[in-house]
Order: structure tokens, then sequence, then C-alpha cells
């Protein structure tokens, strides 16, 4: 029982990141329809300006995050500007491969200025656990949990409280009828791309103190938040969410009672189950996000 | 005017690059300069390139230099292949070193028969290596067997009752599990879970919660140092204290006290060099001044305990093809044999090993348990 409870606790604090890369893709596919293969290189990007901030200049825990974030949007939006405006009204497959080049671009990028050798970043939190009961989380993990919630109502109230979010869920459901209505459309794009980055980035900026910071880290964050976006229903804000928790879940339960070799295989034959049953995931509705 | 310079420029490059092929003797070096492995193979190559630079400053072997060509297999088994056939079809080296981890080297292999091209194996240690009938194969790392039997007479006083394994889920881990676990029954030590992990993996808290609600009093960890500093940090945040010994000889303990701090107080680690005391260790003044050069070159000397492997690895090679009288592959094979000094962890000469007649070779090194306390390394009297 005790062992169950940890587990629950484990797969919670995990999900939270899961759903912030997940979020991030789903909102760029399905605003933009591109699918975006920088997402992982992005999230190593996020980690790097984190360890950047932290390790080398010296600069506090707490700043270094929103510098992070910052990072991503701005290196979202240069991309979105350079990359995919031009390559706008051109078919998906075309900016499929432009994509891809610019993940690799990316990736190749940071091993080439950090070299390969793993870093690790500093964090203000004590090394002993929290305790409650049978159950034990670290400090830092908490205030992951914690971070990631909040940036994720974050990004609902920007999609659902603001003028920005009105004029992005208006450019996914028509962007003709959205560009007629006045809303500049080609700015909506570059903000979503930016926002969806900047979330990427606050993943990696998040998860770069628990683990370790190398150039390869986001190949297996971008594998797990296409799972998690296919999980929830392509463009579906709250599914991928939800589909981050339920993966975290699934890894978690699988590697502790089938077996730990196999974690990572746990959420993908999820995945091809669902897809089995339903084809559009598990939360697929009617044409719209939020 | 321009065009005609590079051309100019491009011919005098082709000759000097030529000109070195000529003079210098060859020898590939299969390193993980990238992926999970980039931190050990990074050291492992710069400790051969001390080795290199040691003996060309000394005139080199028969009369030339040597010139490491250096690549990187990316942690990945298909990729070591892939550098294996590089080395040996496009650059011509009659010798190689590699190619890190045991999985990485057991793909190399089946390439080295093809092209009867010898290597010498500085780090990987799964049985397997030397015992499938491999001729071109010359280890001088400890096979996990070795390591199992020289902890063996340190089980009683330290105690060990129930006994469970995190291992990483490759040949290395796996064969890591089992030959200590056939080694801790026979001494009467119950085995408990066989826990495993990709070696990519970041996060093993599910691994760790099943360990904690374990009976076991001790967990024997098999995984490179990234790993094993992620794994003491979460074995921290889940309140985790049980004993624990690590296997494998890639742990650089002073990065794990580095990276991982207070978490790995406590843990206890099979080693199979003693940078710490180099007064211990089988030739102190090549220890000594093999640590000088580390330092010189502005490593870390957390690195050591990895790099000094790459340079014996490289040292032997010399004493081979020296031994060989000829660059040529299949007397380099046969030289190796012949080949007998004192390493940085014991004498280097190989005994055969697996199937007769296709006997691959296998070096005796020592191997040490050291223990992390309060920050520091100790050797603990057992």
């Amino acid at each position: 029982m005790n062992e169950l409870i940890q587990h629950l606790v484990n797969a919670l604090i995990l999900g939270g990141t899961y759903a912030l890369l997940g979020i991030g893709l789903t909102l760029i596919f399905g605003i933009m329809n591109v699918v975006n293969f920088t997402h992982g290189a992005l999230y190593t990007v996020g980690a790097y300006v984190m360890y950047l901030a932290v390790a080398a200049l010296g600069l506090n825990f707490f700043l270094a995050l929103p510098v992070a974030i910052l990072g991503g949007l701005l290196l979202g939006a240069a991309i979105e500007l350079l990359l995919l405006r031009p390559f706008r009204g051109s078919d998906i497959d075309t900016t499929m491969l432009v994509m891809i080049g610019a993940g690799i671009i990316l990736q190749s990028g940071t091993l080439w200025t950090f070299g390969g050798v793993a870093k690790a970043i500093p964090s203000p939190f004590p090394e002993a656990p929290l305790q409650i009961g049978p159950v034990s989380v670290s400090w830092l993990r908490l205030f992951v949990l914690g971070a990631a919630l909040t940036l994720i109502a974050l990004t609902y109230a920007l999609i659902n409280r603001t003028k920005l979010g009105l004029a992005m869920r208006a450019a996914f459901q028509d962007s003709d009828t959205a560009a007629l209505m006045g809303v500049d459309v080609r700015r909506i794009y570059t903000a979503t791309f930016a926002l969806g980055s900047s979330l990427a980035a606050a993943a990696g900026a998040l998860l770069g103190p628990v683990y370790v910071v190398f150039p390869q880290m986001g190949g297996l964050a971008e594998l797990k938040a296409f799972a998690i976006v296919i999980l929830g229903g392509l463009g579906n804000v709250t599914g991928a969410a939800i589909g981050g928790f339920i993966l975290a879940l699934a890894e978690e339960l699988g590697a502790g009672y089938v077996s730990s070799g196999y974690r990572d295989a746990m959420g993908f034959l999820i995945i091809i189950a669902v897809l089995l049953c339903r084809p559009t995931g598990l939360f697929a509705k009617a044409e719209r996000i939020g | 005017m321009l065009g005609r310079f590079t051309l100019t420029t491009a011919i005098l490059l082709a000759l000097t690059a030529t000109g070195t092929r000529a003079d210098a003797i060859r020898i590939g070096v299969n390193e993980p300069l990238t992926g999970p492995f980039a931190a050990s193979g990074t050291y492992v190559v710069n400790g051969a390139k001390i080795a290199a630079d040691e003996i060309n400053a000394k005139g080199g072997v028969l009369g030339k230099k040597i010139e490491l060509v250096i690549e990187d297999n990316k942690s990945n088994p298909t990729e070591a292949a892939a550098v294996a056939e590089k080395l040996i079809t496009s650059d011509k080296t009659p010798v190689m070193m590699g190619a890190w981890g045991s999985s990485l080297t057991l793909a190399v292999m089946p390439k080295l028969a093809d092209y009867e091209t010898p290597m010498l194996v500085e780090t990987s240690s799964s049985g397997k290596i030397t015992t499938s009938g491999n001729p071109y194969v010359f280890r001088i790392s400890p096979p996990s067997s070795l390591e199992a039997e020289t902890f063996a007479p340190m089980i009683g006083r330290l105690g060990l009752k129930k006994v469970d394994f995190l291992v990483l889920n490759n040949d290395f881990g796996r064969g890591a599990a089992t030959d200590f676990g056939r080694m801790l029954k026979d001494k009467g030590v119950a085995v408990g879970l066989v826990e495993t992990m990709d070696q990519g993996a970041q996060d093993m808290s599910a691994q760790l919660a099943k360990l904690k609600a374990s009976d076991a009093d001790t967990i024997m960890i098999t995984s490179s140092v990234d790993q094993l500093v992620l794994l003491f940090k979460q074995m921290a945040a889940l309140g985790l204290k049980k004993r624990v010994i690590t296997t494998g000889g890639s742990q650089n303990p002073d990065q794990i006290i580095a990276q991982a701090g207070a978490a790995a107080d406590g843990t206890m680690h099979l080693t199979t060099f003693l940078p710490w005391s180099p007064d211990k260790t089988p030739d102190p003044k090549a220890t000594e001044a093999f640590i000088a050069a580390w330092k010189k070159r502005g490593f870390d000397f957390a690195g050591v305990t990895e790099s000094f492997r790459g340079y014996d690895g490289i040292r032997a090679i010399a004493h081979a093809i020296e031994k060989a009288g000829s660059a040529d592959p299949a007397a380099i094979t046969k030289a190796f044999w012949s080949v007998d000094f004192v390493g940085l962890n014991g004498p280097i000469r190989f005994a055969k090993a697996g199937p007769a007649g296709k006997e691959s070779g296998q070096s005796k090194p020592d191997v040490y348990i050291i223990e992390i306390k309060d920050g520091k390394v100790i050797v603990p009297a057992l």
C-alpha cells in the first residue's frame, strides 16, 4: 500500500512537466497545423539556459526560471519568423522537413556549445525530503509540480480570458474568417509558436535541476510529448494536460508492477490501445481549443 | 585568383595529410563522446591522448610516431560497429581501442573477426566479451565475474544478508547481476529483486520505490557515473537508506561527490584504480606521473578513475606494436600475447579465455572497494 502511494505521488509530480510539454506541442499543432520537431530541442535549450543562468552566471534559481522561459519564447518567435513564416501556405510535409532540420541544428548547436558531458544545475532546496507518513517527496520536485501547475493555469487563462487567446481560438476555428474579422493571423501564429516554445523551455528548465542536462535530453522528451498529444487528441489543450498525467501514471505503475526495463514502453502501449479504440484520441471533441 | 589559391592550399593540405599517414602508426579509438556515456568516453580519450603524447615524446614506436584516430560511437551499438568498420577500412588502423560499454564492444566484435583486426578493450565488463570465441579481443578491464570474486571475501565483514540489484538493462548491467548473484548465493547471501533501468533513463523513482519497500539490507547498482548521480539524488528524495555498493568501475567517485553531494555519503564502490592513494597502486611513480599530466592539462581530477584505462590501453597497444615489429594487424594480434608490463592497476599480461582454439585475451587487474564518507573517498579496511 505504501509503495502504491509512493508510486502515485511520483506519477503526479512527473505528470506536471509531461503536461507542460504536451500543451506546448498541441497548441502549435492545433492552431498552426505545424508538427513541431524542434519541441525537444527547445526543451533542451530551456535546460541549458537555466544551467547558464544558475551555474555559470550565478543568478538566483527562482530568477533563472523566468529567464529560461523568456529564452524559449524568443527562440520560438525567431524560429517562426525565420523558418515558418516564409513557408506559410506550403503543404504540411514541407514545414515538417524544415522543422526536422531546425531540430537537428538546435541539437547539434547545444552539443557544439556545451559538449557532450552532462551538467548538473544546483538547486536551493534541501537534500532531505519532505516526509508525509510513508511517502517521501523532495522539495525540489514539489516546487517543480507547483510551478508546472501554475504555468498550465496561466496558459489556460491566456487562452480563455484574454483578447490574444480569443484571437487564437478564432484562428484555430477558421483562420480566413478570423482574418476577415480583423485578426492579424500572422501575429497570432508567431505568438502561438513562441508560447508553445516557452512551455517546452519551461519544462526543460524545471526538469534540468531534477535530472542532469545534456544535448540529447530532448529526444525522449519530444517522443513523449508526441505521445501525450496523440493520447489527448490533436490540438486539444485539456486533453494534453490530462494525457500528460496518464502517461506518467502508466510509466510509473508499469515500471513498479510489471517490468522496470520496459518503463518507457508502457506509455506507448497505452497509446496503441487508445488509438485502436478511439483513433482521434481520448478527448477529441468539437473543433475548438481550451 | 582566390580559386587558384584555395586549390593550391587544398593540394598542399592533401600532401601533408598523406605525409603524416606514411610516417605515423595509426591507432583507432572508438569511444562514446556523446550520448549517455559521453562523460566516461571523453575521459578515456583524454587518457589515451596523454599516453600517445608520452610515447611520442620518447621517440614513438618502431621509430615512428603514433597517431590516434578518434571516433565517436554516440553510446550506440550500431554506431560503434559502423565506427569500427570506418576505422579499419577507411583509416587503415591496424589496431584499435574501444568501445567502452559492453553492448558497444559486443557490437564491434564481429567486425574484428571480419577484418582480422585486433582491439584492446579498456572498460567493458560483460563476461561474454572474452568467452564468445573472438581471438581479436584483448581486455584489460575486469569482467564482472572477476569483480565478484574479489568482492567475495568482503561479504562476511560487511554483514550482507539479502541483496537487491538495480542494473542497466544491457549486457553490462545484466551480466553484473548474474555474476554477482551467483557468487552471493554460493556464499549463502539471499538475492531478492533484480530491477533494471534503461541506459538513458533519467527518472528511476519507480524502481527505487520498489526497492525501498523490499526487505533487503543492501542494493548493488551497476551503471555509470551520470546515472549514479541521479540515482543517489533520487534515493535521498525518497528517503531510501540502505547500504549501496556499486560495481563496474565507471563511478568516478569525485564526480559523484561533486554532483550528488551528501546524497552519496556512505555509498561503497568497487573500483579498479586508487588515485587517492598512489602509494597503494602497483606502480606509484607511474600513477603520480599520470595524475600530474592529467592535472597539467587542466582536466578534472574526478576523471582519472576512468581515463587511466585509456592511458593503459594505448600503452598496452604500443607494447604490442613494438613486439610485433610492424604495424600489421596479424602481427599485432600475435604480439598481444607477449605483452607484459605493470599498468596503473596491476600487471598487464593476457591469459587465454573462452573456447579452445579461438581464445580471447584477458588481463587480471586489481579490484578495490572504496567508500564515500563526509564528502571524501576512503579505503575501508575490509
